[in-house]
């Protein structure tokens, strides 16, 4: 592993049904993620994906790296910008790449991440440090 | 309404442990379309060194939010939660979560305060197994946007 390294990219179609799904398994029910009569009511142009959701999609590209999720030793992200989601059988495309920014000497390397929705990004500073 | 800051430095204990399992891991593994077999294959999990399938790292906000939605309606607060968004997680790992952990969950409010307009709230949570040997630290901040934001 060297500094600059590239990770596989991942392309993931996030779609109202997921949203639904990943609701029930996140136990996480709030409307701004299935009720678009609501999400525009508090000003959002549609339903929004779980921040938590784009997170873990976002994750994956580190974890389908390691093989062993395990060496994941921390993982964080801001929410910056909604991930909107139409009601289409396309949903909303979002984007993930990733590079080993620094290997560090106690046998860490950093992971940053860039998340994209729409041409800009989602997620602000979406790290992961992991076991080497 | 500002929420009340003199609920910084608080401690919410756990109630209960939550106990994790295979269906579980494997319903959360689906809903973010994550095939990992250490997730679903208790075979492959054990071949890597674990005792049963392993959780996703992001499971552990099931256990994380239930705290947080519980903390966050408790009207002296003065939170209002349909204005409140997510601002940011972090997620620091001992080990992974796996099937057949009891889980408990320690919340604390970190801090609490104002900024053009918005009202922040960090929350620290704490898990542990049933022995009280760490497995993860996740904080979370909230932010409640202003009538005016």
């Amino acid at each position: 592993m060297n500094t600059g390294d590239e990770l596989p990219a991942l392309e993931v179609r996030i779609t109202r049904d997921q949203l639904v799904r990943y609701a029930g398994a996140a136990l996480d029910f709030n409307p701004i993620h299935w009720n678009e009569q609501f999400a525009k009511e508090v000003g959002l142009p549609d339903v929004i994906a779980h921040g938590m959701l784009t997170m873990a999609v976002a994750g994956r590209v580190v974890t389908d790296w390691l093989g062993d999720p395990g060496r994941l030793i921390d993982f964080s992200a801001r929410f910056t910008r909604p991930v909107v989601v139409p009601n289409t059988p396309e949903g909303a495309l979002v984007e993930i790449t990733g590079k080993v920014a620094a290997i560090n000497d106690e046998g860490t390397a950093r992971i940053d991440l860039v998340v994209k929705f729409d041409g800009k990004t989602v997620l602000g500073k979406p790290q992961a440090l992991v076991r080497v | 309404m500002p929420l009340d800051e003199s609920f910084t430095g608080r401690v919410y204990p756990p109630q209960t442990s939550y106990e994790v399992s295979r269906e579980k891991i494997r319903e959360f593994a689906d809903a973010i379309g994550d095939q990992n077999p250490l997730y679903r294959d208790p075979e492959a999990a054990r071949a890597a060194g674990y005792p049963d399938v392993i959780a996703p790292p992001t499971f552990l906000t099931i256990i994380n939010l239930a705290s947080i939605n519980s903390i966050v309606s408790d009207p002296e607060l003065g939170l209002d939660y349909s204005r409140m968004v997510h601002g940011d997680q972090q997620f620091t790992y001992s080990r992974p979560a796996h099937a057949g952990d009891k889980l408990l969950l320690t919340t604390h409010i970190d801090r609490i305060m104002a900024r053009a307009g918005n009202d922040f709230i960090n929350l620290r949570a704490e898990i542990t197994d049933a022995d009280g040997a760490h497995i993860a630290t996740t904080k979370a901040q909230l932010v409640v946007r202003g009538e005016d934001a």
